[in-house]
């Protein structure tokens, strides 16, 4: 029967179906749409066996269908799905429907009704689910329409009975993503079976089967997720599935306690067996932190989590999760930390020798000790010690967020979190230094604690080494020892790691900051200065030395009694690194000296400080030079950009904006200069005598606006606007001098073309910043754009001449924030004397390290060059991997380069440096541009301007000595 | 009925020889055969003539089961096997059945040639013995025979220690053997899924004791060690040949790697260097972090500790040096603490028990002036310090293991008597659960509840299913079935297919009754009022009249004939199957109350 109906069908599509081949042979293009739904059932209809049939469509699901063909191709499916026997081809039908109800444009309202007539007849359990699978994504693309939804839902509650458990999973993730949420509309339908999904779903709680269990609560919690408000009740029930059998239902159930003590924090539930009540956040906290020692660790890890983000319970729940009561031979003992505590308070040092110490104390009352009911007891306690490292890392997380809002409970997790500082694993050992840091500021350490705290300054890893550094400089300590002993570790911490100077001594800048008053009475142990007896002058290149005046000038800055107690030399020592190390050491008031900063006027308010001032003074003064001479002209500008520099050494936080005027300023003044050579005078065939100042210049300028376009974070459209008219005077430039220089006027056709569409491309590009541009080159420039686009080269060479003699200087408004990346290499240090051997042809390693600050997307930009004494340059890409983020706006690279060389004689030195790559088509202009309109009409443009890639060193070379080995025979 | 009894003396109540009979459901197993380190006489073994007075043990027994290593788990096996006479299987993991025979040689030799004992078991005896041993993976389930299968769950505690289930028909026991619930550098935690067994048995030798966190305890050894390095001085740390001594190499060896020390680390040779080498096989028995990262660097190939050898005591400079026995009683950490006693500079760790009278006891408890052999004074001016190290689960952990495996019943051995009453209380509280704690030779016996499987014909289930709601995981259900008994097996099969497989003939069982009706009018309008009241009443049964005057609710008939004598009484029969009784009875009441007026 099947057999015949399938040869009728055939026969009734063969006609169409040949007119096709015929047709693709000739037109072949055209018709491959309508082809795809004929050949596809051609296919289905000559397979002989389901097996056929199914390699057909399996085929027929690696090929992409056109939106048009969409729904051709799903009546034939369904046809054949009607027709055919096999379950197995029955369900990759099915998931071939849902395949391509997923097609992006096309709307599967169409085939709706026809997907859901199909579920009536089916038998099979595993196509069932297929087909409940597909209604769910035809229903995921259709969430506007609640009627649809309405259908579809009915439609699930219907099958929710089936005896397979696919099917009710199914029927439960269908009604978790299209049951009606709002409250409305539930009422409006009258039907039955949709009135109340939550309490069908809620049926299904106590399901026979782990997995329809689990998709049952998954689909309360999507419900959750489309904004449905969970019914209380329900918490009762989600109590009961914590004590299940199978880890994805208790994993499941815990999310739903987290959603529903986040509803319902302060409403009441019952203590059970006795008749006391509490607030339904402290129940679910204290059943979540149960869970914290439940078998499976997949649920560890899920309630860790969950409990960093019950903020509201109360206090005295969140203490016991880190209270265990310990007990020896049913006698109270005390914890470890306790212990410490105690010591501490009672001013001496712990003893620690003898053998009892931690004897335990009172008599325990056998009655009232709570062996595992107690609920929240000690969730954080077991959880930091899990066997897991995932475990624990969660639980750290938790810690951190509720020490974040809670400054109690903050001070009493310190002691768990200085123990996780000696984890096995490091990934732990890192995290909880972060976390310490980030919940610094609520806590300030004992001595005890910062003695551990201080231990792991010794670890051989840098990365919690510089984390440690950092968690240093934003803690409190108490007591002047803390600082001492904070001091002397890290003094130890410098002699064994020397390359951690820099971190160490940003540190001590903190640490000397925070606490100035606990650093004064150590002053003069620090400086070993005695009151009768001049004592020897250290050594001012010792970086120990330099730590500690580091910590003592940084501290004196805020205690005006402290310079009092300096030597001689230590001014001294002041006025070199002030001047040396800016950013570590501040301006001091000293006595008998003028200040660095010396007319600081009373009134002047602090945020507009002197420097600042300064700045914007000398510009003012660059921007009316109009009046001066060139001569003038040329010497203010060099005088400025001198002062400009040096501002930027010595305010490190107006670094950025210094250097970026700095740059400006430059450009002009090399633009001035190369305009006034005499060269323009002269007949051009002279032109080559003369040295080549003005096309240097040209390129210089270019170089000059790439580093200002792409090396400063903060750069806004109006610097940006500005950079690229610099840019366009210099492009004006190259072709004069071209202009100039070459014979012939072939070659300039081009560049003056060339020219021209960048101006125009400038003109689009900044049209909205044009106003502000009145009299400069480009405002000239345009209004005689339809002369020049007219003219001859020669012409234009002329006109621009003049143009760029006459525009004016344009100002640069700074913007608020202007930070330039800078790279410093680390390692390699470039002081070694022995050179890296290896034999040539094989590679070397060689272990880069290097911070960098504000570089943005440092993973898509860096580069790292090396260069060979032979001028060979080698660009290496360092993976995403290499750069970690200690800190906003820092990142670090930490790499490793592969080195190789044909043999040397000798050994000889490479340079390493680092680059920053740009690429203008990235640039801040175009990314200004609305896409829609200009992005066209941009890609038609010649990609000469827009895809020039290029590289900025911005680091300094460092140079490492190596040598290439010939290979022994 | 399972029934338990406590064999060694140290199992019940006691620390130390461990063994315990177990007898479920007909079948034998022994838990441990362990030894007394307190005693040389014949009381370090167990007395297992006690097992059977006369016949031989391997009849008896059908398989014995060590859970660890350890002497008192163990140490009298070879005396069992060889020496009384046991020829069936010894389960034991892996690890315990490589490590276990140098433990036992250790003990030979100890017993043998240094204190000279004779009647004791040789080389060859405990060779013998480990051929008998069958060895196991974890959560392999090992049947013995038909009937009995034993599961192994990790334990903790020490390499290979493992946690058994057994289990026969549908009653099953698990021991645990000693575990530990707490991580620690070597090794995971213990953990067992949900078995939800008859009887747990539990170890309890820290019944009363809730611990510290460990990382405390790590943190001031470590710093200890530290401080004295940093300062230039010598820590000895005494401790036996295997388990903890692992754990504190890791221990060290990590946080040498880590704070980049120099100062060398010695282990004094032995039986240690064999055992390291199980230790560095067995990864997959030991913590994430050395499952982990052993492909790039095993864990137990330590870098910065090395064999020791005796001259390097007098070396100068700092040094941290593992050395045997634990407790200072004897050997080479006897030797060297004397070498290093007497400068204050130096150190010493104990990291566990020790036993009253050995050196190690007096140092700990104060003692500063140290009487050696040959009336030597020994002055004491290194620092004396106490860790302890111990790998058992506190009573936190026992509880957590309860609470993991659901058992009906739990026994606690290995244990003191007044710390395990403590618990037995608590886990009666707080599991609602029997709790048992017997005595040395007490046997305990437990009566349990086996569910009895029965086979039910799939039609049957179908149909049962399709009649209710949806099928409920945990509830109890009530079904309609045959129950056939044959050939020791239990089946549940329609009553159709019973009598069809019996070859009896199926009876109907029908209750007849009649009920009089006043009324005078015609036999088929009394019909028809009865249809009609019947219909108004019973809205969701099928009520039909038929055209021979009988009316059919479902399938019970009702006909009405007139009374015989008096025209004006009506009887009408109601007659209805047993299985329809409950609706049938419904109707006669119904019917006997009367019809209602008739309007018409």
């Amino acid at each position: 029967m099947a057999a015949h109906l399938k040869k009728r069908v055939y026969e009734e599509f063969t006609k169409v179906v040949q007119q096709q081949h015929e047709d693709l042979s000739t037109k072949k293009l055209r018709l491959t749409k309508p082809s795809k739904s004929a050949a596809l059932h051609v296919d289905l209809c000559k397979a002989t066996s389901p097996a056929d049939a199914l390699q057909y469509l399996l085929q027929f699901a690696r090929k992409p269908v056109e939106v048009e063909s969409v729904e051709g191709v799903v009546r034939i499916l369904l046809e054949h799905y009607y027709k055919e026997n096999d379950a197995s081809v029955r369900l990759k039908i099915a998931s071939l429907l849902g395949l391509l109800s997923k097609t992006a444009g096309f709307s599967p309202d169409c085939i709706m009704d026809d997907a859901i007539n199909t579920l009536q007849n089916e038998k099979s359990h595993q196509v069932l689910a297929q087909l409940l699978d597909t209604l769910l994504v035809i229903g995921t693309k259709l969430t506007e329409n609640p009627s649809v939804r309405m259908r579809l839902v009915e439609v699930a509650c219907k099958h929710l009975t089936d005896s397979s458990h696919g099917v009710r999973n199914k029927c439960l993730q269908l009604i978790g993503c299209l049951g009606p949420v709002e409250k409305g509309v539930a009422k409006e339908a009258e039907s039955q079976a949709a009135k109340d999904v939550q309490k069908i779903i809620g049926d299904h709680f106590n399901d026979q089967d782990p997995r329809v269990r689990t998709a049952a609560i998954k689909a309360m919690l999507q419900l959750h997720e489309r904004g449905l408000k969970l019914q209380q009740a329900i918490y009762s029930q989600a109590c009961k599935l914590l004590a299940d059998d199978y880890e994805q239902v208790r994993s499941a159930a815990v999310q739903l306690i987290w959603v529903l003590s986040q509803l319902y924090p302060e409403s009441i539930v019952p203590i059970p067996s006795s008749n006391e009540e509490i607030r339904l956040v402290d129940d679910a906290f204290g059943k979540i932190c149960h869970m914290v020692s439940d078998g499976s660790w997949v649920v560890r890890v899920q309630a860790a989590k969950l409990l960093g983000s019950m903020q509201q319970v109360s206090s005295h729940f969140l203490e016991q999760t880190l209270d265990k009561k310990l007990m020896s031979d049913l006698r109270r003992k005390r914890t470890a930390h306790e212990r410490a505590k105690e010591l501490y308070s009672s001013g001496e040092f712990s003893s620690g020798r003898k053998w009892g110490d931690d004897a335990p104390k009172e008599e325990v009352d056998t009655g009232a000790v709570n062996l595992i009911e107690s609920g929240a007891c000690g969730a954080f306690v077991h959880g930091l010690e899990d066997e897991m490292y995932e475990v624990r890392i969660a639980a750290v997380e938790a810690l951190c967020m509720l020490a974040q809002s809670s400054p109690s409970f903050a001070e009493k997790c310190l002691d768990f979190l200085v123990d996780m500082f000696n984890d096995e694993i490091e990934e732990v050992r890192l995290q909880s230094i972060h976390t310490m840091r980030k919940i610094s500021h609520n806590i300030t350490l004992r001595e005890d604690q910062l003695d551990t705290v201080l231990a792991v300054l010794e670890d051989s890893s840098r990365d919690i080494r510089e984390a440690l550094h950092e968690l240093l400089c934003c803690t409190n300590v108490s007591t002047k020892e803390g600082i001492h002993l904070a001091l002397v570790e890290l003094l130890k911490n410098l002699t064994k790691y020397p390359t951690d100077r820099e971190s160490i001594w940003k540190c001590l800048k903190f640490l000397g900051s925070r606490h100035p008053t606990l650093v004064l009475p150590l002053v003069p142990e620090l400086l070993s200065t005695h009151p009768f007896f001049d004592t020897p002058e250290p050594d001012m290149d010792d970086p120990a030395y330099i730590a500690v005046l580091v910590l003592i000038f940084n501290a004196a800055k805020s205690c005006p009694t402290m310079p009092a107690l300096f030597s001689d030399h230590t001014f001294r020592h002041y006025a070199y690194l002030r001047d040396s190390l800016s950013h570590l050491v501040p301006p001091l008031r000293l006595p008998g000296r003028k200040l660095v900063s010396s007319p600081v006027s009373p009134s002047i308010t602090p945020h507009e400080d002197p420097s600042q001032q300064f700045l914007h003074q000398s510009l003012e003064k660059v921007y009316n030079f109009q009046h001066l001479d060139p001569q003038g002209i040329q010497e203010l500008l060099e005088f400025t950009i001198r002062d400009l520099q040096r501002l930027g050494e010595l305010q490190s936080e107006l670094a950025g904006m210094a250097d970026f005027t700095a740059t400006y300023l430059q450009c002009q003044l090399i633009l001035i200069k190369a305009l006034q050579e005499k060269l323009w005078n002269m007949a051009a065939p002279l032109y080559l005598k003369q040295n080549a100042l003005a096309p240097a210049a040209a390129k210089q300028i270019l170089e000059e606006t790439y580093k200002m376009e792409f090396m400063y974070s903060g750069v806004e459209i109006r610097q940006v606007v500005i950079i690229h008219h610099m840019r366009l005077q210099a492009k004006a430039l190259q072709l004069i001098v071209t202009a100039r220089t070459t014979r012939g006027v072939e070659p300039l056709f081009g560049m003056c073309e060339k020219f021209l569409q960048e101006v125009d491309s400038f003109q689009r590009c900044f049209i909205s910043e044009l106003p502000h541009m009145q009299g400069s080159f480009v405002d000239k420039l345009l209004d005689l754009m339809p002369r020049l686009v007219t003219s001859k080269p020669s012409e234009v060479v002329k006109i621009l001449q003049t143009t760029l003699r006459q525009s004016t200087f344009l100002h640069l408004p700074l913007p608020e924030q202007l930070h330039r990346a800078t790279a410093n290499i680390i390692e390699p240090t470039g002081e070694s004397d022995n050179p890296l051997r290896f034999t040539s042809g094989l590679v070397v390693a060689l272990d880069v390290d290097a911070t960098l600050e504000h570089v943005q997307d440092p993973q898509g930009t860096v580069k790292v060059q090396v260069l060979y004494p032979d001028g060979q340059a080698q660009i290496i890409h360092p993976k995403p991997a290499d750069f970690r983020n200690p800190g906003p706006g820092r990142h670090r690279l930490i790499t490793q380069v592969y080195l190789s060389h044909t043999a040397w004689t000798e050994p000889c030195q490479i340079e390493v440096r680092l680059l920053l790559a740009y690429n203008s088509n990235r640039s801040k202009a175009s990314a200004k541009i609305p896409k829609s309109t200009w992005s066209e009409s941009l890609e038609a443009l010649p990609q000469s301007e827009n895809g020039i890639e290029g590289t900025i060193p911005f680091s300094k070379p460092v140079k490492v000595y190596i040598m290439p080995k010939p290979a022994r025979r | 009925v399972l029934s338990l009894f406590c064999l060694g003396a140290g199992a019940g109540q006691d620390v130390g020889r461990s063994c315990i009979l177990v007898s479920i459901a007909g079948k034998n197993v022994m838990l441990d055969c362990g030894m007394h380190m307190g005693y040389n006489d014949d009381r370090r073994f167990p007395d297992f003539s006690y097992i059977t007075q006369n016949g031989r043990l391997t009849d008896f027994l059908d398989c014995v089961i060590i859970s660890h290593f350890h002497l008192d788990h163990c140490g009298a096996l070879p005396y069992f096997s060889e020496m009384v006479g046991y020829d069936g299987p010894i389960y034991m993991t892996h690890p315990t059945k490589a490590i276990c025979p140098i433990l036992l040689e250790d003990y030979r030799k100890i017993t043998v040639d240094k204190k000279g004992e004779t009647n004791f078991f040789t080389s060859q005896m405990i060779k013998d013995c480990m051929k008998k041993v069958v060895a196991v993976h974890l959560h392999q389930t090992v049947q013995v025979d038909e009937e009995l299968e034993i599961k192994a769950y990790y334990a903790g505690h020490v390499l290979g220690a493992a946690m058994f289930q057994i289990k026969v028909g549908y009653e099953s026991v698990v021991y645990t053997g000693d575990y530990n619930m707490t991580p620690d550098r070597h090794l995971g935690a213990a953990w067992i899924d949900k078995c939800r067994p008859d009887l747990l048995i539990s170890e309890s030798t820290y019944a009363t004791t809730i611990r510290d966190s460990k990382r405390c305890r790590e943190r001031d050894f470590l710093k200890k060690v530290h401080e004295t390095v940093e300062r230039g001085g010598k820590v000895l740390i005494p401790v036996f040949a295997l388990g903890r001594a692992q754990e504190l190499c890791i221990l060290l060896e990590t946080f040498w790697e880590r704070m980049n020390l120099k100062a060398p680390i010695y282990f004094s040779t032995g039986l240690t260097e064999k055992a390291n080498h199980y230790y560095k096989l067995f990864i997959t028995w030991t913590n994430q972090k050395i499952r982990k990262t052993f492909v790039q660097r095993n864990m137990f190939e330590f870098k910065h500790i090395k064999a020791f050898d005796r001259a390097f005591a007098d070396n100068p400079g700092p040094m941290v040096v593992f050395a045997t026995p634990g407790m200072l009683h004897a050997g080479q950490s006897l030797q060297i603490f004397r070498k290093w006693a007497g400068n204050e500079k130096n150190m010493v760790i104990m990291p566990g028990y020790c036993v009253q009278g050995t050196v190690g006891h007096k140092i700990l408890s104060g003692q500063r002036k140290l009487e050696m052999e040959g009336r030597q004074i020994l002055e004491v001016k290194m620092q004396v310090e106490y860790m302890s190290f111990s790998a058992h689960a506190d009573a936190k952990g026992i509880m957590q293991l309860i609470r993991q495996a659901e058992p009906r019943n739990v026994l606690l051995v290995h244990g003191e008597a007044k710390k395990m009453e403590f618990l037995k209380q608590k886990i009666e509280q707080e599991f609602h659960v029997n709790c048992y704690m017997p005595a040395n030779g007490e046997t305990t016996t437990i009566f349990t509840n086996p569910s009895i499987p029965v086979d039910i014909s799939l039609g049957l289930l179908k149909r049962e299913t399709a009649i209710g709601l949806l099928p409920d995981a945990k509830k109890p259900k009530l079904m309609h079935g045959t129950l056939i008994m044959k050939d020791n097996s239990f089946r549940l099969v329609s009553p159709e297919q019973a009598l069809k497989e019996l070859g009896l003939a199926e009876h109907q069982l029908r209750f007849t009754c009649r009920v009089h009706i006043q009324d005078p009018r015609k036999e088929h309008e009394t019909v028809l009022r009865v249809y009609n009241h019947l219909k108004g009443v019973l809205k969701d049964y099928s009520v039909q009249h038929l055209p021979d005057g009988s009316i059919t609710v479902e399938s019970i008939l009702i006909q009405a004939t007139a009374h015989s004598e008096d025209q004006g009484t009506k009887v009408l029969l109601v007659s209805w199957t047993y299985q329809d009784e409950e609706l049938g009875s419904y109707l006669t009441s119904l019917l006997k109350k009367g019809l209602p007026p008739s309007t018409s």
